[in-house]
């Protein structure tokens, strides 16, 4: 395989001039720099899959907003992290988020310790810019630990990816089209019935809302350990 | 200093909102100085006002009866104030609409009914297909998230419209504080 060379480049974001290198993200630069991009399915140790498009930032000479976490870096580019048009995008992405599924955050377990929710905060949204669809999921509640609740999902795929990833197990993935998609074990199994899964838990630490949560647990009693996916890929040494 | 007419109103909530109103204690002394509460749960007034200032709402909206008195309120009112995730997100009082008011008006009115078996057909409103937030149906000028809105944050944005001063709602409260 031929490696590709790394090379430095500079470039600007919101007028600061930074330096990085070819194979980053505009998002890992800025994190580097710390300059502020609100992001949601990106997450420290996992790769980039650019679902969400909470991160997305403006670039001099193009037309269109781009998701900085897959958007690699070049040369001389000056990047926007926040003006009007990019807040009302976000401001519509997250309406979206809250109308698509049920966010009911009083009766949620994780109430408190959602990064959804906080986001509203963060973004400071109001209200949702979106009628609520009302759609109705079923729970997968067959493990004996874990609750997989597609009304509470974002379809951030973080879970598919921490379990393909670094557990290594792929018991994950996406089933269904549009705003039917949902997560699933193995081929469509009740999470008690997969025999990928090793019941190690990531995909529940790593998910940013309530969809996926650890029974016998009140809402009081919640801490969702994201962080320590980036620690555990940190003390590996792989990226 | 004229004061400002007050209104509010419990639709589709569970008057938590309303009890976070009073939770302001004595601040509510403080706060009465300069409002008048012309039409509200607290007061007895059959109908809703002409000229009001500032009407705060809780609740969704989930009959006909609350899509007309929202309108009216809208009509006369300067600002609408939607207090709590209700009245915003729909909330609690939204989550039948999962199931459909089909399903609900069954289970309560047969399955569960030993005697009588029959839906209501006059007196109560009639519910709507489903639950909606206020902002569905009408313009609304601020929205004071929590479940139910906490009483400092409640403080905070009173004080805010009659001092004229801005504040950080975000800072206060949030979904399902
Ligand atoms: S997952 Fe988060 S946003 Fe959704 S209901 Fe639970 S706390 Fe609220
Ligand atoms: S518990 Fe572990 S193996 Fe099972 S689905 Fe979650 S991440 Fe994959
Ligand atoms: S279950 Fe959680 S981690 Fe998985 S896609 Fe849904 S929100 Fe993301
Ligand atoms: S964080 Fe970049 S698209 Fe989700």
């Amino acid at each position: 395989m031929i490696k590709e060379k790394v090379r430095v480049k500079n470039f600007k974001i919101d007028g600061v001039c930074v330096t990085g290198q070819s194979n980053q993200t505009i998002l890992e630069v800025a994190h580097d720099n710390d300059i502020e991009i609100p992001t949601m399915c990106h997450l420290r140790g996992l790769s980039n899959v650019g679902s969400c498009r909470m991160c997305i930032v403006e670039i001099e000479g193009r037309h269109e907003p781009i998701p900085s976490c897959t958007a690699k870096i070049k040369e001389g580019m000056e990047v926007t992290t926040s003006s009007p048009r990019i807040k009302a995008a976000r401001e519509m992405i997250l309406s979206m988020m809250f109308s698509e599924r049920s966010h009911t955050c009083s009766t949620c377990v994780v109430n408190g310790d959602c990064q959804l929710q906080s986001k509203s905060v963060e973004l400071e949204l109001g209200h949702s810019f979106t009628p609520y669809l009302n759609q109705r999921f079923e729970v997968d509640a067959s493990h004996k630990n874990f609750v997989n609740d597609p009304n509470r999902c974002i379809l951030c795929t973080r879970c598919i990816r921490v379990c393909d990833e670094i557990e290594g197990a792929h018991a994950l993935d996406l089933f269904g089209r549009g705003l039917n998609t949902r997560i699933i074990h193995d081929m469509d199994e009740p999470w008690a019935d997969s025999t990928s899964c090793t019941s190690c838990g990531k995909c529940v630490y790593v998910c940013p809302t309530g969809a996926l949560y650890e029974k016998d647990i009140s809402e009081e009693e919640v801490v969702k350990k994201r962080e320590i996916i980036t620690e555990l890929v940190k003390n590996r040494g792989q990226r | 200093m004229k004061k400002i007419r007050l209104g509010t109103i419990w639709l589709d909530g569970c008057s938590g909102c309303h009890m976070s109103f009073l939770d302001m204690d004595e601040r509510l002394i403080e706060i009465a100085e300069y409002v008048d509460v012309v039409y509200s749960p607290y007061v007895d007034m059959k109908e809703f006002p002409e000229s009001v200032d500032l009407t705060i709402v809780e609740g969704a909206l989930s009959t006909d009866h609350d899509l007309r008195i929202i309108k009216k309120i809208r009509e006369n009112s300067k600002l609408i104030l939607a207090l709590g995730d209700c009245a915003i997100t729909g909330n609690v009082s939204a989550m039948k609409n999962l199931y459909g008011s089909e399903a609900v008006l069954q289970r309560g009115y047969f399955e569960l009914a030993d005697l009588n078996q029959k839906y209501p057909s006059k007196v109560v409103p009639t519910l709507l297909e489903s639950v909606i937030p206020l902002h569905e149906a009408v313009k609304v000028d601020y929205f004071l998230p929590g479940c139910p809105t906490p009483a400092d944050a409640i403080y905070e944005m009173l004080k805010s419209l009659i001092e004229g001063t801005e504040i950080k709602i975000h800072e206060l409260t949030r979904f399902g504080k």
